[in-house]
């Protein structure tokens, strides 16, 4: 098969390492090369943050180029607009609506730009926008928007049930495993 | 069985089934987790140095002992390490010794973008260089083979794709080999210029011995491709982009080792192709061998020596099509880092601010310190360069600008090489201020233990370092110690300690605001009924306070409640 992309964008600190991770192994389990590719340190703190997940049957660079992602999974909306670039024609774009101010919009160096997911859906591209934030919160915690960004993601991918729930319990800690499978259930049902 | 694992993880498991029994390097990014991940092994010992200096010698005393040893850092780290390096070269090693640098093209989280493969060549000291984890964790294995049956350490150089790229990889046992005696070996290991005399020649003959295996090696290897206009010779992520543009359309020579390189094999590869091509990041460093044999190639012309490569930019540099993206056309903001919100650097970097003074930086988390709106840093060059610069700066300066200047540096950067710019200060007699920002950790590089944190890397309990007392003991007496958090208190001591007629050390002390033992009080409440809008508040650049409709708004799910910005509201709107 065709090498498959997925970027996860995000704000630093939001929790897109677990969304990579858990992506990586449910990846793995089908059996297929997979590749995951990370920033970490400085970026990381509030920075602009990015992950490229690749699978396929043989899998090479580990990075994701401009026009070449099947799906971007955007943690904030902001960044779903940084990178728009990188999807190809036709790509599908899963944005959390929810909007983090940059330091320079802090600072009134710069504007939020209005209307992105208007803007987005304009494109080429297939726009899916939800509150992820607000479905974390009604699963339980605001840190499980990975999760519920996780499910939305699963309502476009052919993986079963098993293979998401045994996935997830690899990933996050065992105290915490009911609140996360809710949050990915708000995020598929949503 | 099959797992998937970063890069770094994969170094750590080789190195672990090779039998590695003493790992000591130095936090730096990308490099970190190769020792995090090797320090979860209960078999293997493993530690912090106070930097990379220290752990290379200490991994090399290790080898002499008999065990083989390893020590990991980031490529400006192998600038401090490089003094043992080079003699090391000459010394050998007795059991296996594996040095490991990560670059960071593109400087994700760097201060520069320098090539480590060229300290391979300098320092004559071979160098293995993986494209993937699976090749992580088999060179790992086989620069332990290399380093015994050569008599040399070998380095192993990442980059921040292989490094923190996740592959998959096959797992096997940890084989531990006996450890070796150490004998007595002074035309060996003593490299006084007699000895070292007579080392030199074998350094270069063990040279030419690698450089034949280079030949026969399979990790240097000749990929057949249908189209032989092109061959390309290439190595580490640069392969991978290379295979992901092409395919099996062009042949490939991929080199495992870059140092030292094929001769003849390289030659038969060009005489094979029609156009010899070199693709690697940074500087041409393949490129220059090939046109030291008097071959004809290209390389830097085409691919550009400044940051990180892609399969796009492979691709259409030689002659490939590229898709395009769906641009959406709008200026899009962007989002550098910032210091977290609670961060205790953030109130200290204010009141420098505030005092207008001029501020030698360093490296870590508080390098951030330099970004609007805090603008509060005016250098920043390497580790411990602000203390030892700040000496230089007040001895140049006249008596006008006395006072107006300090040095602000982390717990653990002090610790690796600030003191002894400290030395210097207290020796030669330097009016200078430096401000230790003691955050309890080695922050940026993702929470590390140091040697001032009272827990070592395994985190068992163990000796602390004394701030205080160090600065003491090198001959520093005005030393006082801070809460960041308190602004009054931070400007009274900066004014206090740079009116002394003496150099003084300020410990600006409180834990890192993401530290999980630490228990913030909640989040601050704004009352947009006080609020008149003055954003006196925004000046500090907290991540969690911004502006909604002309009053001040603080987002919950970010502030901790560290209270700075209520001591800058003069009326009232925060607490």
């Amino acid at each position: 098969m065709e090498t498959k992309n997925i970027m996860i964008v995000g704000v630093g600190g939001q929790g897109t390492l677990l969304a990579s991770k858990l992506l990586g192994r449910l990846l793995l389990t089908k059996g297929f090369d997979v590749k995951v590719s990370e920033v970490h340190g400085m970026s990381q703190r509030g920075g602009s943050v990015v992950t490229y997940v690749r699978w396929g049957d043989k899998v090479c660079s580990p990075i994701i180029d401009k026009g070449q992602a099947d799906c971007i999974l955007s943690f904030e909306l902001l960044e779903a607009a940084r990178y728009t670039e990188y999807l190809k024609p036709g790509g599908r774009i899963i944005v959390n609506s929810q909007q983090i101010n940059p330091m320079p919009v802090i600072a009134g160096a710069a504007v939020y730009p209005d209307k992105l997911v208007e803007k987005l859906s304009a494109l080429d591209i297939n726009v899916d926008a939800l509150d992820a934030l607000s479905l974390a919160e009604e699963a339980g915690s605001s840190k499980a928007v990975n999760l519920v960004l996780m499910g939305r993601l699963a309502k476009h991918f052919d993986f079963t049930d098993e293979e998401w729930m045994d996935a997830i319990e690899h990933s996050v800690p065992p105290k915490f495993l009911e609140m996360n499978k809710k949050a990915f259930e708000a995020g598929r049902s949503a | 069985m099959k797992t998937l694992m970063l890069g770094n993880e994969a170094v750590a498991r080789g190195l672990y089934e090779a039998g590695c029994s003493f790992v000591s390097s130095y936090p730096g990014t990308p490099s970190t987790e190769i020792t995090e991940c090797i320090a979860k092994y209960e078999e293997v010992y493993a530690e912090w140095a106070p930097n990379e200096k220290v752990a290379l010698e200490a991994a090399l005393g290790a080898s002499l002992r008999g065990k083989r040893s390893f020590c990991a850092m980031k490529h400006v780290g192998l600038n401090v390490a490089a003094d043992p390096l080079f003699t090391i070269s000459y010394t050998g090693v007795n059991a296996g010794l594996i040095i490991g640098v990560a670059d960071d093209a593109g400087m994700h989280s760097s201060q520069n973008e320098q090539d480590s493969r060229h300290y391979a060549r300098a320092a004559k000291i071979p160098m293995l260089e993986p494209s993937d984890s699976a090749e992580g964790l088999a060179f790992a294995k086989l620069a332990y083979e290399l380093s015994e049956e050569y008599d040399t350490a070998v380095l192993i150089k990442m980059c921040t794709r292989v490094s923190h790229s996740q592959s998959v990889v096959e797992t096997g046992e940890r084989v531990l080999p006996a450890q070796k005696p150490y004998e007595k070996n002074p035309g060996k290991y003593i490299m006084m210029p007699a000895n070292a005399k007579r080392r030199h020649p074998a350094v270069e003959e063990r040279t030419k011995a690698l450089t034949a295996w280079a030949e026969k090696s399979e990790i240097n290897r000749i990929e057949p491709g249908q189209d032989k206009s092109v061959g390309i010779i290439t190595s580490s992520t640069c392969y991978q982009y290379v295979k992901e543009a092409f395919g099996d359309t062009y042949p490939v020579l991929k080199l495992g080792m870059i140092w030292p390189m094929p001769e003849q094999k390289i030659r038969d590869f060009a005489a094979s192709v029609d156009k010899l091509v070199v693709v690697e990041e940074l500087d041409s460093f393949i490129e220059t061998h090939c046109r030291n044999l008097g071959l004809s190639v290209t390389g830097k012309e085409l691919f550009t020596n400044i940051g990180e490569l892609s399969q796009n930019l492979v691709k259409e540099k030689l002659g490939g099509s590229v898709q395009a993206g769906a641009l959406l056309g709008e200026d899009i903001p962007a989002r550098p880092p910032v210091m977290c919100a609670g961060c205790p650097h953030r109130s200290l970097f204010y009141v420098l601010k505030k005092l207008n003074l001029t501020v030698l930086g360093d490296i870590g988390c508080y390098t951030l310190g330099a970004v609007a709106p805090l603008n509060a840093i005016d250098t920043t060059v390497c580790m411990g360069a602000s203390v030892s610069g700040l000496h230089g700066f007040v001895k140049a300066g006249d008596e006008e600008n006395a006072g107006r200047t300090v040095a602000v540096i982390g717990d653990s950067t002090f610790i690796h090489s600030g003191v002894t710019g400290l030395i210097n200060i207290a020796y030669n007699e330097s009016n200078s201020t430096v401000i230790i920002l003691d955050n309890s950790i080695t922050g940026m590089t993702g929470h590390q233990q140091n040697p001032t944190t009272g827990y070592n890397l395994k985190g068992d309990p163990c000796t602390k370092i004394d701030l205080e007392s160090l600065c003491r003991a090198v001959g520093i007496k005005r030393v006082r110690v801070v809460d960041p958090y308190d602004m009054d208190a931070c400007q009274t001591a900066i004014q206090e300690e740079l009116a002394a007629k003496e150099p003084s050390v300020i410990i600006s002390r409180r834990p890192c605001a993401l530290l999980k033992y630490v228990r913030h009080p909640g989040p601050i409440c704004s009352d947009p009924e006080k609020c008149k809008g003055c954003k006196a508040c925004m000046n500090i650049g907290c991540p969690a306070i911004s502006m909604e409709d002309g009053k001040v708004k603080i987002d919950t799910t970010l502030c901790v409640g560290c209270g700075v910005c209520e001591q800058l509201c003069k009326f009232g709107a925060l607490g």
